[in-house]
């Protein structure tokens, strides 16, 4: 493919996730950090974001499955997942989370239950079209930027297109 | 640039107990020329990396027994997160602010809430700046005064406007920094400072620096260079 198409469609790509709301600007800062000198710096920040999302869902599903349901305990978690997909740039995620603490504070249980459901689905979205973009399994180069790359090409910046 | 590493040494401590937050900061830090990042991610472990000692109020420094006292460990600037479970940045703040051997340390506060009663409370404890999270570059820029403050406290002279009369023998190492600071949008003039500060070697300042280590020069800033690691 040329090397002028591949960067296209790797902007294009970021572009749409940014248009509809999945990322924020906050993924471009990630995105400005990584240089030769840490390569895998998105990749790696995203999968640390992999890693504590699920570790956070699962724990929130089972406090909320107690008799007796913490709102303290699901407040904590929840201020962590949104302070982790607010820093990654998973913009949806945090903005179910604010809402979910909403919830929290009213001590509904019920609501609790929905907003987790919520979060969980916006989750598994962004880390569908992130594990696109991102292409988990290569540690060192992502799917299109790999293309790029091999072809010759540079990485494009959202910021070279500006 | 053709300056040895220990020159250029700055040491920042970050406090977090999110694992992706550290990870950012440190990066951020990283990029932006500060040699030495350490992480921890509580508050009462920023403590003892500091040297910290329950008495460190009343007593002098020469009484501390820990392996870590300042001395060993410098640290230049801590920046903390305010929401942690057990002690918060502020009780952070306030612990180095009451101790005799930590109360210089410049300390920074990230928060993810923006409440302006915490962001006064923490300020009038003594924090240097209070940042929103997550952090960006551009407020990676408004650290350095606040890096430069720590030694001009010890020697209680007013550097900056020093460092600005050397500006323009250092015009011309400004150009070879620029396309390192493409993405830093640092202000001309505090770019120009750094440079002043590159070239200041302690033969000017000798008197100054009888208050510091002796592997301590003064030179903390060779521009905006990204040092790789």
């Amino acid at each position: 493919m040329e090397v002028d198409q591949l960067q296209r469609n790797f902007l294009e790509y970021t572009n749409l996730l940014f248009r509809e709301g999945f990322l924020d600007g906050q993924f471009s800062q990630l995105q400005l950090l990584q240089d030769e000198s840490n390569p895998d710096f998105v990749f790696e920040v995203v999968s640390l974001f992999f890693e504590d999302s699920e570790r956070l869902l699962n724990d929130l599903t089972i406090a909320l499955d107690q008799q007796n349901v913490d709102f303290k305990k699901i407040d904590a978690h929840v201020h962590q997942l949104k302070g982790s997909s607010s820093s990654i740039g998973a913009q949806r995620v945090k903005n179910t989370c604010i809402a979910f603490r909403d919830v929290c504070l009213e001590q509904n249980a019920e609501g609790c239950l929905r907003c987790l459901q919520q979060v969980k689905q916006e989750y598994l979205l962004v880390k569908t079209k992130l594990e696109a973009l991102l292409r988990v399994r290569v540690p060192h180069l992502f799917s299109l930027e790999q293309q790029i790359v091999a072809a010759g090409g540079a990485i494009p910046m959202l910021n070279d297109f500006c | 640039m053709g300056m040895a590493a220990a020159d250029s040494q700055f040491h920042v401590l970050a406090v977090d107990d999110s694992l992706i937050d550290r990870k950012l900061v440190e990066r951020l830090l990283k990029n932006s020329s500060f040699q030495a990042v350490s992480t921890v991610d509580s508050g009462s472990k920023a403590l003892e990396f500091l040297g910290w000692h329950e008495d460190d109020r009343t007593k002098s420094n020469e009484t501390s027994v820990s392996p870590k006292n300042h001395q060993e460990v410098e640290v230049n600037l801590v920046i903390t997160d305010y929401c942690m479970p057990g002690m918060t940045g502020y009780d952070l703040l306030k612990k180095m602010k009451e101790s005799s051997s930590l109360r210089n340390i410049p300390v920074v506060i990230m928060s993810s809430e923006n409440v302006p009663s915490r962001i006064t409370r923490c300020l009038e404890e003594g924090a240097e700046e209070f940042f929103l999270k997550p952090m960006k570059l551009s407020d990676v820029n408004k650290l350095r005064p606040h890096m430069m403050k720590t030694k001009c406290n010890d020697d209680n002279i007013i550097e900056e406007p020093e460092k600005q009369e050397k500006q323009e023998s250092n015009k011309e190492d400004t150009t070879t920094q620029e396309t390192d600071d493409v993405q830093l949008q640092t202000p001309q003039s505090l770019q120009e400072q750094l440079n002043g500060n590159n070239n200041n070697n302690n033969n000017k300042r000798k008197p100054i620096d009888d208050g510091l280590p002796p592997d301590r020069t003064r030179p903390r800033y060779n521009g905006l260079t990204v040092m790789s690691n």
